[in-house]
């Protein structure tokens, strides 16, 4: 259908200013990043920092050596929070999607409007629904959940904030939309005619559902889960405001080698690990996704 | 998980299932998908109604974690905090600079990507799918790297500007590009056959036809640029936006004000979202979230491609 064009001037010339602002801004940064990475960060006697770019491995040695248990927090967390994220947003993507009737924009409306108000505001929300006296917090102890928590190392010292499982919680909160819409929209476009096919074929309905409506919903758990996964790896607000330092994450150990300790080199090799192992993870997770028939998107 | 099942009112009576459950089961299970989707909406308004409360509270101490006392204090003086309102100013003053230049130059390069068979375009789309495939933090610390090196332009307005455009780019692009896959390349060739010139046909076909998906992506962006904390973290100096104000003042206590602006912007945004949904009636969709699906759809594909 579509029969481009062929003027290639004018393609480039529509390309140039934002293309050029991509590289100079994400590609350039992340090269000189690499760069920093790669050099050895010394303070001389007046406090002035050096850099010097020697292809120092040391950086990467010590980020693997001193912040391990903090890369593997943080995707655990991440991890979590998207299985998470993905139970509780289906079967609302699916209730709008197949029964929302005219009522899908005013339900969808209802799904985002909370993310209108600040990130942080809303994290500092859940500082207060979780904090010690809360409701939440005196039911969860009442019914005696907290110390089930305590015995499984979610929670600690029958409270819930300042614990892994109040962390977890903000962040599946957090970026829930990225889950919901994506489900959403893969969903929205699944022909109810499959499905009375494979029930007309006497499938039964949980058969039905695993076999037509999952699999035909997939590219959208795909681009939900790692909507969700990527930010969550990097995150480090909420670890910061409702966690503890048995909670940090690699996000705020980055944030403080680069704003406190002004240590770019080190701050450097551990962001660029945080990426490489995203990107590693993306690609195996595409390769396990992609094997199954996509193709009707 | 809630086992799904399909709804009743699209399977006729004739595709009943092979061994079907008896009829008052299949209408709990029915209503249970219902009442469980009812309450994940519960759960997404639930710190929402925190903030909106505790914008009445008069906080014993510094903290406005624990219900004290009812008080319109903060709603008669929105402002009333220091440093709260040049915070807002420049949040605002950004994300309609930001929104502009990255909608402009997000517009262009859809059209290129949509309408163009040109070398390196699948190199383009990759790298406008890179950054939003990136955390935020490596974004926001290798362009503080890049600064710091170069040493120009200083840490500040500019760099936060730099840095919002940058991210809010990609989006954009998807968003729009969707759009511009959709109309009709032959009104464009009939301007032509007209004698307009491409200028002329540009202002007066492609730019009106594709206008819902420009504004879709100016909202969009408009939106992640006002909300953006972690790449404005690194990358401020010393100035202070909303976020970074509600950051700072997390530390020793955050005052009520900033529940109150919080509850505006959601009064606002709902409010606006509904108005448009009302006015375009039954095929209405929020700016917001018709481009959040775009992108979400666009995420799907993007992952197909791999």
């Amino acid at each position: 259908m579509e029969t481009a064009k062929k003027n290639t001037g004018a393609a480039y010339g529509l390309l140039a200013p934002g293309l050029g602002w991509l590289v100079l801004f994400f590609f350039v940064p992340m090269a000189f990043m690499l760069v920093r990475s790669l050099s050895t960060h010394t303070v001389d006697a007046t406090y002035h920092e050096h850099y010097n770019f020697d292809w120092n491995l040391q950086n990467y040695k010590d980020a693997w050596n001193n912040y391990r248990g903090d890369f593997q927090r943080s995707f655990i967390y991440a991890g979590a929070a998207t299985v998470l994220a993905f139970f509780i947003a289906y079967p609302l993507a699916y209730v709008i999607a197949f029964r929302g009737g005219r009522w899908k924009s005013l339900l969808l409306l209802l799904v985002i409007a909370p993310f209108f108000t600040n990130y942080l505001i809303r994290t500092i929300a859940w500082e207060t629904i979780l904090s010690d006296n809360s409701v939440v917090t005196q039911t969860l102890r009442s019914l005696h959940l907290l110390s089930l928590t305590d015995s499984l190392g979610w929670t600690s010292g029958d409270r819930l904030l300042a614990t892994p499982l109040a962390v977890v919680t903000a962040i599946t909160y957090n970026y829930l939309a990225f889950m919901i819409l994506p489900l959403y929209v893969s969903l929205e476009k699944i022909d109810p005619r499959l499905l009375e096919a494979s029930l007309d074929l006497y499938a039964s309905r949980v058969r039905a559902f695993m076999r037509v409506t999952l699999p035909l919903s997939l590219p959208g758990v795909f681009a939900g889960t790692l909507l969700t996964f990527i930010p969550a790896t990097g995150d480090y607000i909420n670890a910061e405001l409702l966690g503890s330092a048995q909670t940090r994450m690699i996000g705020n150990v980055i944030q403080s080698k680069f704003i406190t300790f002004h240590d770019y080199a080190s701050g450097a090799a551990l962001s660029f690990s945080l990426m490489a192992i995203v990107l590693v993870l993306i690609v195996l997770y595409a390769k396990v996704l992609g094997t199954e028939d996509v193709s009707t998107v | 998980m809630a086992v799904a099942d399909a709804p009743q009112t699209m399977v006729p009576d004739s595709a009943a299932p092979a061994r079907p459950p008896s009829h008052f089961w299949r209408k709990v299970r029915w209503h249970a998908l219902n009442v469980y989707a009812g309450l994940v909406l519960l759960y997404l308004f639930l710190p929402i109604s925190v903030i909106i409360i505790f914008s009445f509270n008069d906080p014993k101490g510094r903290f406005n974690l624990t219900w004290n006392q009812f008080s319109l204090d903060a709603w008669k003086s929105p402002f009333g905090a220091p440093g709260l309102e040049s915070a807002v100013i420049l949040s605002l003053v950004i994300a309609f600079v930001a929104t502009a230049v990255a909608t402009a130059l997000g517009t262009l390069m859809a059209l290129a990507l949509a309408r163009y068979n040109f070398f390196g375009r699948s190199s383009t789309n990759f790298a406008v799918f890179t950054p939003m495939a990136t955390p935020e933090i490596v974004m926001g610390t290798s362009l503080l790297t890049l600064f710091v090196i170069t040493n120009q332009p200083p840490l500040g307005r500019s760099t936060i500007l730099i840095a919002h455009i940058m991210f809010c780019i990609s989006f954009v692009v998807v968003t729009v590009k969707a759009r511009v896959y959709g109309f009709d390349k032959r009104l464009e060739e009939a301007a032509k056959d007209l004698y307009a010139d491409e200028f002329t046909t540009f202002r007066k076909i492609t730019l009106p036809l594709i206008m819902p998906g420009v504004l879709s992506a100016a909202a969009l962006a408009f939106a992640l640029s006002i909300d953006d904390f972690v790449v404005t973290q690194f990358n401020s100096g010393s100035e202070v936006t909303f976020p970074l104000f509600i950051y700072g003042a997390s530390r020793n206590g955050v005052p009520v004000q900033v529940n109150v602006i919080g509850s505006l912007i959601f009064l606002i945004g709902v409010g606006l979202m509904l108005f448009n949904l009302l006015v375009q009636n039954h095929r209405a969709k929020s700016a917001q979230a018709e481009s959040a699906l775009l992108v979400a759809e666009a995420m799907s594909r993007e992952g197909k491609d791999d």
